[in-house]
């Protein structure tokens, strides 16, 4: 323990903390734009400085260690007046746009020149005319909104390992830009959405569809079905200023029916139909020596990581489509032809953690005879926004199942949620396909939790298999690049491409942070752990569809609706 | 083309990430510009993704990314050039051109260089337009300096 002192108050800290980590532990509150949690501190933007007894300058709270004995100003006339001239300068060229900004309200810039009491401009630096990039079916960029903080670049690079973006130019001509200021859609970028939850102002946003939707749910012509993935119902009431790792399931299918919506599905239980095939093609590559290890294929942004980083482990990826697309595939086959709807009439749309499933959505892939299999994809705050436009108060609803044929699940569907769950019902099913037998305890402790790396080696009846789970696509990488070096444990491996899995998506609730994630996922396993139903198998919608539609598993009308395949992509990486 | 490239990279045999400018240096030497190519090559070979490479290169304003334009235009930006307005003549010239500086015009007529100092300092300010030396350039000599470099075009 260090002691120290702040504002004339004797704390404590811990050994190796920063000072913005102690100061926060002892409930003094500091600003911070540049910091990012588990990464380095770089101290470019100098926002969290302090005072510090015996030392001549400023010293940045996020860079700088506690030692003992030190006595820390952090609310100085100093202090405050060196905080607003960062505001102030930060503000000198930003538009005043606040108003129309879909991060007013949680805009970290915003809150900072509020809480200093910011009130008026000092500086009117030239304003900065630069263009959107509206390149990308993902992520929108406004460099107009750009406070050159850096978190994107780092979060792009360091945690993803993708690097599709970084610091262009030099001085006051600055931008974030791709490699020769090409649109976002023609860069390395694979979709992931993980720097707009990082970007503190509204330069970064996800591409909007709520206004399309809007539109569908009015038209009298139209057939307007939802899914709902297995994440967003333990995080959409964070958008309502709920607690992380409230469930709120039966209210979302309650407000989503009050919005309009002709259907609610349930994505999870597309999420069981992808373990039923995505475990049957395991099984099949280990009896038939097929390529391993297998690799989900769930995470649209992963998938492209690959068509752009590894295009020689394509075969390893499973054939399977993600569940939304599966569900889509679904909805404008069997589903419209049930019903005795055209599918043209069909608007089929889809909530998701996720600004990669926009990319999906529209991929070639998935529009047989050009007519999109999932029309849009709303990530969990733009559905939060719909709701919220639509004036529904998903707090005060009752709560309501999800429709049939689609509304039934399995809770291994809806642990697909967190990263390692996709693993663990796999394992629960295939165990069930290979043995006849159920696994004597569903919970697979060893895939859980937050870790950047989890692995199992298990055996079923004498057949030994290697797993492994990582998610966070730098992480990704290390495992690859393990595999391309020649490890052969590992049999079937789990990519999900944001940090903690879908929970942590790039569609999420701003605001991310490690203890969110952790709620989140808690949350998801709660609902495992109380659920009657855990293994995907035993879904009688999903046993039903394949006995009345689909067949067998790898049958046919299978291969047909829900495998697909993928291809070497060439951008400028 | 990348076979130029792929000579100099050969000669970085072994080379770090650190040789990246001497690299990037070579390469606009012999090519006149950074091509996509280019750096996605360089990139290959020293395990960088483009968009750093373009981040550093962009950093310092001696590269350039398009191939020079028929009329090569260097402007000085030294401090006596400055002084006597060489930021209008600048203006002027990407104005009159359409050419923003370190880039070239669409139909490679035109493109701009801004160097640090031409050592001109007494005919302030400096423009060199293909090797051609012009002192004292006031915005009217703008004008018929461009003008110049389309006549000689259509004649
Ligand atoms: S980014 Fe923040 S400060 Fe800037 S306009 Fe949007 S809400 Fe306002
Ligand atoms: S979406 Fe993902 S890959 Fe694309 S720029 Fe943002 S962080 Fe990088
Ligand atoms: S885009 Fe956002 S995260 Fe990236 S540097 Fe600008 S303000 Fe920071
Ligand atoms: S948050 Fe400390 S310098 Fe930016």
């Amino acid at each position: 323990m260090i002691k120290f002192e702040v504002d004339n108050v004797s704390v404590e800290a811990k050994e190796g903390d920063t000072i913005l980590g102690a100061l926060r532990r002892n409930g003094v509150n500091v600003p911070t734009l540049c910091h990012m949690e588990d990464l380095a501190p770089t101290g470019a933007c100098r926002i969290c400085v302090v005072e510090v007894d015996g030392m001549r300058g400023l010293v940045p709270a996020c860079s700088y260690p506690v030692a003992e004995g030190m006595k820390i100003k952090s609310r100085s006339p100093r202090v405050i007046e060196a905080r607003r001239t960062v505001t102030q300068l930060l503000l000198a060229n930003h538009p005043d746009d606040c108003l129309y900004c879909s991060r007013s309200g949680n805009c970290e810039l915003q809150t900072i020149a509020t809480e200093l009491g910011v009130r008026q401009r000092l500086y009117r630096g030239q304003r900065a005319t630069r263009k959107l990039d509206v390149s990308s079916p993902s992520v929108v960029r406004d460099p107009e909104k750009c406070i050159l903080c850096g978190r994107c670049v780092r979060m792009c690079e360091e945690v993803q390992g993708v690097s599709a973006i970084d610091f262009i130019g030099r001085g006051s001509s600055t931008v974030i830009g791709t490699a020769f200021d090409r649109g976002l859609n023609v860069s390395s970028c694979i979709n992931c959405g993980q720097c707009i939850v990082v970007c503190p102002t509204g330069a970064l946003t996800e591409r909007s569809h709520v206004d399309e939707v809007i539109a569908a749910l009015a038209d009298p012509d139209k057939y307007v079905v939802v899914q709902h993935a297995p994440a967003i119902s333990v995080t959409i009431a964070e958008e309502f200023g709920v607690k992380p790792g409230t469930d709120a399931d039966g209210r979302l299918v309650a407000a989503l029916r009050r919005a309009g919506f002709d259907k609610v599905f349930d994505t999870s239980f597309s999420a069981d139909l992808t373990i039923m095939e995505e475990g049957s093609e395991l099984i099949s590559r280990i009896r038939n020596n097929g390529v391993l290890p297998m690799i989900t294929s769930c995470s649209p942004g992963w998938i492209k990581y690959v068509e752009t980083f590894y295009p020689q482990l394509l075969p390893n990826v499973s054939t399977c489509k993600s569940p939304q697309q599966m569900l889509g595939a679904l909805i404008k086959s069997f589903f419209a032809q049930t019903q005795g709807i055209a599918p043209e009439k069909i608007v089929s749309v889809s909530i998701m953690p996720c600004t990669a499933k926009k990319f999906e959505a529209q991929r070639p892939e998935f529009a047989p005879n050009g007519l999109p299999d999932v029309d849009y994809v709303l990530t969990t705050r733009e559905a939060a926004r719909l709701l919220r436009t639509c004036g529904i108060n998903m707090e005060r609803l009752e709560p309501d199942n999800a429709d049939t044929p689609f509304g039934e699940r399995s809770s291994a569907g809806k642990i697909f949620g967190a990263g390692g769950g996709v693993m663990e019902a796999a394992i629960r099913s295939a165990h069930f396909l290979l043995t006849g037998k159920e696994l004597s305890e569903p919970k697979l402790t060893a895939l859980r939790g937050t870790k950047d790396r989890k692995e199992m080696q298990l055996d079923i009846d004498g057949l030994k298999v290697g797993v492994a789970v990582v998610s966070g696509l730098g992480n990704a990488r290390t495992l690859m690049n393990e595999i391309a070096a020649g490890r052969s444990d590992i049999h079937f491996i789990e990519v999900m491409a944001c940090p903690g899995g879908c929970v942590g998506g790039g569609g999420q609730p701003i605001g991310l942070d490690r203890e969110s994630v952790k709620e989140r996922m808690k949350t998801l396993y709660n609902i495992d752990r109380d659920d009657a139903l855990r293994v995907s198998h035993k879904n009688a919608n999903v046993q039903r569809l394949y006995r009345e539609f689909l067949g067998e598993p790898l049958g046919h009308r299978s291969h047909e609706l829900l495998h697909t395949h993928y291809g070497k992509r060439d951008v400028l990486r | 083309m990348t076979t130029t490239v792929d000579s100099i990279l050969a000669e970085y045999a072994g080379a770090g990430r650190d040789a990246l400018i001497p690299i990037l240096q070579r390469v606009q030497e012999r090519e006149g510009y950074l091509s996509t190519d280019a750096i996605v090559r360089i990139g290959e070979k020293l395990d960088l993704p483009a968009a750093k490479i373009y981040g550093v290169a962009t950093f310092y304003n001696q590269f350039r990314f398009q191939p020079r334009g028929k009329n090569h235009i260097m402007i000085c930006r030294g401090t006596a050039c400055h002084v006597k307005g060489s930021a209008k003549v600048l203006e002027n010239i990407s104005h009159r051109t359409g050419v923003e500086p370190g880039r070239t015009s669409r139909d490679g007529q035109f493109s701009i260089e801004v160097v640090a100092c031409m050592g001109a300092c007494a005919l302030a300010p400096a423009v060199n337009v293909n090797g051609h030396f012009y002192p004292k350039v006031s915005p009217t000599k703008v004008d018929r300096l461009i003008q110049d470099c389309r006549d000689e075009e259509t004649n």
